[in-house]
């Protein structure tokens, strides 16, 4: 090879030097455009993010903005007490103004936007109320059955699949399982409506067909498959010298396991059930078929349940456009997005650095 | 207790958890194919619904779907492909930007689907569309309602980072040997990459394009409000159409129609289309996956 160079630069009337010029300076142009075409289409993924965050909110903001010309307008304040009541997942942005709703909410009467820390959500009234707490109750009761079942079933199968089963099952269970992630969320909402509904009404034998348990066992089922994969890499990425010299001191499988191995992937666990969240949070599929959509107020898991995100499904199609319901509709979604946004941040900054702090010390 | 037995218990524990949920998918199949299959035939497949939706088949849903998927497709391949070229290629590792990027994408991965509706309809339908009909229509409502193309667009940023995610590891799969006997020979980096490293990938990109075929096809709530509709008489048209599909009729069918029991079994039938299409779509990619992983070992 080099002797070819040496060839080429003796025989050839241009020297090696200066075909190596004129290469670079004809194609540097088409390089040098190929890699800004490249680097810009690149950075659209940040502008379309940075866009939803721009135009979700600006389809929530005239609700402050209405707010804030009555507030003016409006001389009667009474104070009322309403510390804590907006929950910590709201926007930073927005909180003077939820504080000036909780000043004004004796005005409930004339200003629908002023009722959004209320108990009802009645939007479609002569006097609507867009109170969301009945919606967070609904989606925190929803979201905590979810995990409840979908996070001890999925760590518990990757525990399985990764510690115990022999490597040729293993190649079975792994994409028989993430198969659920296949399956589109309509489908498990209709296998909630159509099966799971009935099942689980003759089992239990309570009242509604559609409720918050129905609803939340089959948001599980969109959630397994995300925590299980995410648990099962955890597993895996612990160095397998842990799990060597557990088993060579004498500890049985199942000790090493759950003595060694699950400790050590504990930060990696830990985001796989932040993600697993958030997909229960944001979905709303099965949230509109299976959970009822009924907005109330109550901690019994066997009463309809309305979800933030079915709010926004069911809702959105059927409003003016420009109105407040629309407004408060986006309002819904921009606490979704931030709550998500921040889930994701938390899962992908804080346990990451966990996990790498904890290998890097003991390598 | 003896340790032995404790094992037994707890492994039997796990591994009743890994068949609850095999039986919970096996019985989801079970009862779509039992409930939908005696109602598959060819003209359910090729007709229009009739009398009020309460019989004939689904053709413009089925249509509607694929047309929708495959602008969604056009629209949101090249932009994946390109972010995972600079990512693999070009970006470093430590760099802000990269990070930046892939943490715009992970963003995009986890945002609600609802949330790009959301999106969709305040991005395309109110601020593009309705633009585009003040300058190009004179104010007259036509890009300024829901339509195929929004929903389209919106899915594709719903489906950009499983693209983006799937050509990224197959670039990362092509041997570094390649590249370099490629710049060794003189070649420069674009054409390095357009002729080593994408060809090379083609794999990856074709997993990419189907996983997002099959992820937009089953998704309901971005195109909710930014384009599917309830019944038409007719396929779409035109990209300012508005189009029906395969999971939003499942969605209608079965919760708002005003007699669900009549129409159960298009319900089933309809669910069963949607899973036969969106399971052999992801096994397609399942199986190229796998042969891109085994590549790389």
């Amino acid at each position: 090879m080099i002797k070819d160079l040496v060839r080429l630069k003796s025989k050839g009337q241009n020297t090696a030097k200066e075909i190596v010029s004129f290469n670079n300076k004809k194609f540097r142009f088409s390089d040098w455009f190929a890699e800004k075409v490249i680097k810009a289409v690149a950075f659209l993924s940040i502008a379309i993010v940075i866009l939803i965050f721009i135009f979700v909110f600006r389809e929530a903001f005239p609700i402050f903005k209405m707010d804030k010309k009555e507030a003016v307008s409006t001389e009667l304040l009474v104070q009322e007490s309403y510390g804590g009541a907006e929950t910590g997942s709201a926007s930073v942005k927005t909180t003077d103004n939820q504080v000036d709703n909780s000043n004004k909410i004796q005005a409930t009467d004339e200003k629908p936007s002023s009722t959004l820390l209320s108990k009802t959500w009645m939007p479609v009234s002569d006097n609507p109320r867009y109170g969301m707490w009945p919606l967070f109750l609904g989606t925190l009761k929803v979201t905590l059955i979810a995990l409840l079942f979908a996070a001890p079933v999925s760590i518990l199968a990757a525990i399985y699949t990764s510690m115990f089963a022999k490597p040729r099952i293993r190649e079975i269970i792994k994409p028989v399982i993430e198969l659920l992630a296949g399956f589109p969320s309509v489908v498990i909402g209709f296998f909630a409506l159509m099966v799971m509904a009935t099942v689980f009404q003759n089992i239990f034998g309570y009242a509604s067909r559609l409720n918050g348990f129905v609803g939340g066992i089959a948001m599980g089922l969109a959630a397994i498959p995300i925590i299980y994969t995410l648990t099962e890499d955890a597993l895996t990425a612990v160095p397998r010298t842990f799990t060597e010299a557990s088993l060579g001191l004498g500890a049985s499988r199942r000790q090493t396991a759950f003595y060694v191995v699950l400790p050590a992937a504990v930060p990696g666990i830990f985001a796989a059930v932040v993600l697993g969240i958030g997909r229960i949070f944001g979905e709303t599929m099965i949230a509109l078929m299976a959970t009822g959509n009924a907005a109330m107020i109550s901690m019994n898991p066997f009463d309809s349940v309305r979800t933030l995100s079915a709010t926004i499904g069911a809702e959105m199609a059927e409003v003016v456009f420009g109105d407040t319901h629309y407004n408060v509709l986006f309002l819904i979604g921009s606490l979704l997005f931030i709550f998500t946004f921040a889930l994701n941040a938390l899962a992908e900054f804080y346990f990451k650095n966990m996990i790498i702090r904890r290998y890097q010390s003991k390598k | 207790m003896n340790r032995n037995v404790k094992d037994t218990i707890v492994e039997g524990i796990t591994g009743v958890s890994v068949l609850l949920i095999i039986f919970i998918i096996v019985s989801i199949l079970a009862v779509t194919i039992v409930g939908g299959w005696p109602n598959l035939n060819w003209t359910f497949l090729s007709e229009f619904p009739k009398d009020g939706m309460t019989k004939g088949g689904i053709f413009p849903a089925i249509v509607g779907t694929a047309m929708m998927t495959i602008i969604m497709a056009v629209a949101a391949v090249p932009f994946g492909v390109i972010t995972a070229i600079y990512l693999a290629e070009y970006a470093s590792e430590k760099s802000v930007i990269a990070k930046t990027i892939r943490f715009a994408v992970k963003t995009l991965a986890v945002v609600p689907s609802i949330i790009f509706g959301l999106f969709g309809l305040g991005f395309f339908i109110g601020f593009i569309g309705k633009n585009m009909d003040g300058l190009l229509n004179g104010g007259e409502l036509k890009w300024g309602q829901p339509n195929i193309l929004w929903a389209s667009f919106t899915m594709a940023l719903l489906t950009l980072p499983v693209v983006i995610v799937s050509v990224e590891e197959a670039i990362r799969t092509i041997p570094r040997e390649m590249r370099e006997a490629s710049l060794a020979l003189g070649a420069t980096k674009w054409q390095t990459i357009r002729r080593v490293v994408l060809p090379g990938s083609v794999s990856g990109i074709l997993t990419g394009t189907i996983l997002a075929v099959s992820r937009g096809a089953g998704e309901v709530a971005p195109i909710l409000f930014t384009g599917a509709a309830y019944f038409l008489s007719d396929l779409p048209r035109s990209l300012s159409d508005q189009f029906m599909s395969l999971g939003y009729h499942i969605y209608i069918m079965s919760t708002q129609s005003s007699n669900v029991d009549a129409t159960l079994p298009i319900q089933f039938a309809t669910t069963l289309v949607l899973l036969l299409l969106t399971f052999s779509l992801n096994a397609v990619a399942v199986t190229l996956r796998y042969r891109i992983r085994k590549r790389a070992k």
